[in-house]
């Protein structure tokens, strides 16, 4: 029997405010000693008055409405109550049947395919403590409570079980991240936990409305985790149904260093979360002017801005896509094109510098795992690096040692291109020499060449950019070579 | 309505209280002497009202700016910490 592979994600997100969802410490916990971001009202104190921040209220808004989403006109917190020692209060302050936002979508592109994928709704909700849970060996194991984190505003945001494979869940959260990053409403930081994905999968037989046991996968730390955890439930679960054992609903943990989900065992009670309206905190009634001046402030959105790519830069739409993925590289090439004194228009090299992003720079970004506007290489010296290129002042292949140098050290090109010697001979009466040389040490090639084989010619070519270290323009080179062939 | 004990047992757990067999059977009678009280409310027609949330004429009450002000100095915030660990609280063991 054939399947579909049915997932929904569920994603929350650290809103960038200064201060905490309902007082006012600091939200910025990265580096703080534990339990020095913590108040009162953190603590669940008994007679403390929570109070919301608007600025969560507005990112939220925000995300909504780039979301696509219904804004409710009605919106309340309420009280989750559960028993975990990650609550100070033994609830977390949500919102359950009223949220900030509902009924959106968002599009995301696979193999060239766009697909619409629904959003239930986007809400507010405070962060909880962390816990580090130790096991000394041989002794009682116990936890440690951080409160730090306890109160920053978490927005959730609930997909519709849409996603259709492990790329289409990936290719969501990708999205779905670059939309928050450009709102700067958040960090979109997977690896630090401010952004995090919760994902439930099931399979259902072709052709039928109904999925068998839906298995919620927790625990993955990355875009890779969340597409890897996704591809292995989904054949678990084809593998359990056709060894005809039954599939159960349960919570399941990606181990990344296994490459597998495994059960976590479920609480010996069902959820059982008794919400109520929070007492403390008043409605809200969003009201439309607001939401509309809200609107009418969103930033450009990644959608947006690869449509102005390709009609201000002329960029191919495959270039703009990469450049606009990540608001930090999409700042960065447009930083490179405010650099115009020498050159006459430096949307003229809009094409070379988006293929030092894409290529070479990405490739070293990654290696080294740096974020672009971390890295020492500033714009204006990658413009700079395309300007000697386009002159001909260095060549292709100096070019890459150059940028190594400048991604290794942050120096200008200039610079380096001087100190090394690596500027481009285009001066034929200097490459002249080492033609002569070449054809003269290569009877073999220059014979095939007289034969009419054409590869021979690429291969002299290249024993002369040996020759000169790279540095010769190999249009001169390959014009002398023909002259000095064909005089033979 | 009279509470089934099962259903007694299960408020018992999401409270994590520890209860006696006699404590169990009485709160059993209390708890659905409240519930019958409820059940006297509920024959009240409320088709035309609108659910409230709040029993308060307020709304909208929020912090309009997002500055950050002192925390608790830690010793205070530990202060009343049961068990501790350098400057963790420090609870039992929770399984997943």
């Amino acid at each position: 029997m054939n399947f579909e592979t049915i997932i929904g994600l569920e994603v929350h997100a650290q809103l960038l405010t200064k201060s905490k969802m309902f007082c006012r410490c600091s939200a910025d916990y990265a580096s703080a000693p534990p339990n020095t971001r913590v108040c009162p009202v953190c603590l669940g104190m008994p007679g403390v008055l929570p109070v919301i921040n608007q600025k969560a209220v507005e990112y939220a808004i925000m995300t909504a409405l780039a979301l696509n989403c219904t804004i409710s006109d009605y919106t309340k917190f309420d009280r989750k109550n559960y028993p975990y020692p990650d609550l100070m209060k033994g609830y977390q302050i949500s919102q359950y049947d009223a949220p900030i936002g509902h009924h959106g979508w968002l599009i995301i592109e696979v193999n060239g395919e766009k697909k619409k994928v629904d959003i239930t709704r986007v809400h507010l909700e405070e962060d909880v403590a962390k816990l580090v849970h130790c096991a000394p060996p041989g002794g009682e194991s116990y936890s440690l409570v951080d409160v730090n984190r306890a109160g920053v505003p978490l927005m959730e945001i609930v997909g519709e079980p849409g996603l259709r494979s492990p790329e289409e869940a990936r290719q969501y959260l990708i999205k779905l991240r670059s939309i928050l990053q450009y709102l700067g409403v958040s960090t979109g930081n997977m690896e630090e936990g401010s952004f995090r994905c919760d994902a439930n999968i099931s399979i259902r037989p072709e052709n039928s409305p109904d999925s068998l046991a839906k298995v919620e996968v927790k625990n993955m730390n990355s875009f890779k985790a969340v597409y890897l955890a996704m591809e292995y439930e989904a054949k678990r679960q084809r593998k359990v149904v056709a060894e005809g054992k039954r599939l159960v609903q349960e919570t399941r943990g990606w181990v990344e260093e296994k490459g597998e989900t495994v059960s976590q065992r479920s609480k010996e009670y069902a959820h059982d979360y008794r919400y109520f309206p929070e007492p403390d905190l008043p409605p809200l009634v969003l009201n439309r002017e607001w939401v509309e001046e809200i609107g009418a402030k969103l930033p450009e959105l990644p959608e947006a801005r690869r449509h102005r790519f390709v009609a201000e830069y002329k960029l191919p739409l495959y270039d703009a896509n990469l450049l606009t993925s990540s608001i930090l590289t999409a700042d960065y090439f447009e930083a490179c094109m405010t650099r115009p004194p020498q050159s006459l228009s430096p949307k003229k090299h809009a094409k070379p510098v988006a293929n030092w992003i894409i290529g070479e720079f990405s490739r070293l970004l990654n290696a080294t795992n740096t974020e672009i506007n971390e890295s020492k290489v500033s714009p204006v010296a990658l413009f700079d690096l395309v300007q000697l290129i386009s002159e001909g002042s260095i060549s292709g292949t100096s070019a890459k040692l150059v940028f190594e140098e400048m991604f290794k050290t942050g120096r200008s090109p200039g610079d380096i291109v001087s100190e090394r010697g690596l500027s481009q001979i285009s001066d034929t009466e200097e490459i002249e020499k080492d033609v002569i040389a070449v054809i003269k040490s290569n009877n073999q090639a220059v014979a095939d060449y007289k034969a009419g084989k054409a590869p021979a010619l690429k291969f002299l070519v290249g024993q002369v950019m040996r020759a000169t270290k790279g540095r010769a323009n190999p249009k001169v080179v390959n014009e002398l070579l023909k002259q000095k062939l064909e005089e033979k | 309505m009279k509470l089934s004990r099962e259903e007694v047992l299960h408020i018992v757990l999401l409270a994590r209280l520890g209860l006696t067999e006699t404590e169990v059977n009485r709160l059993r009678e209390q708890l659905s002497n409240i519930l019958e009280n409820f059940e006297v409310l509920q024959q009240v027609d409320t088709t035309d009202i609108p659910p409230t949330a709040q029993s308060i004429p307020l709304q909208n009450v929020m912090r309009r700016d997002d500055e950050v002000a002192c925390s608790l100095p830690q010793s205070q915030i530990l202060a009343n910490a049961p068990q501790r660990k350098e400057n963790f609280f420090r609870v039992r063991a929770v399984l997943e």
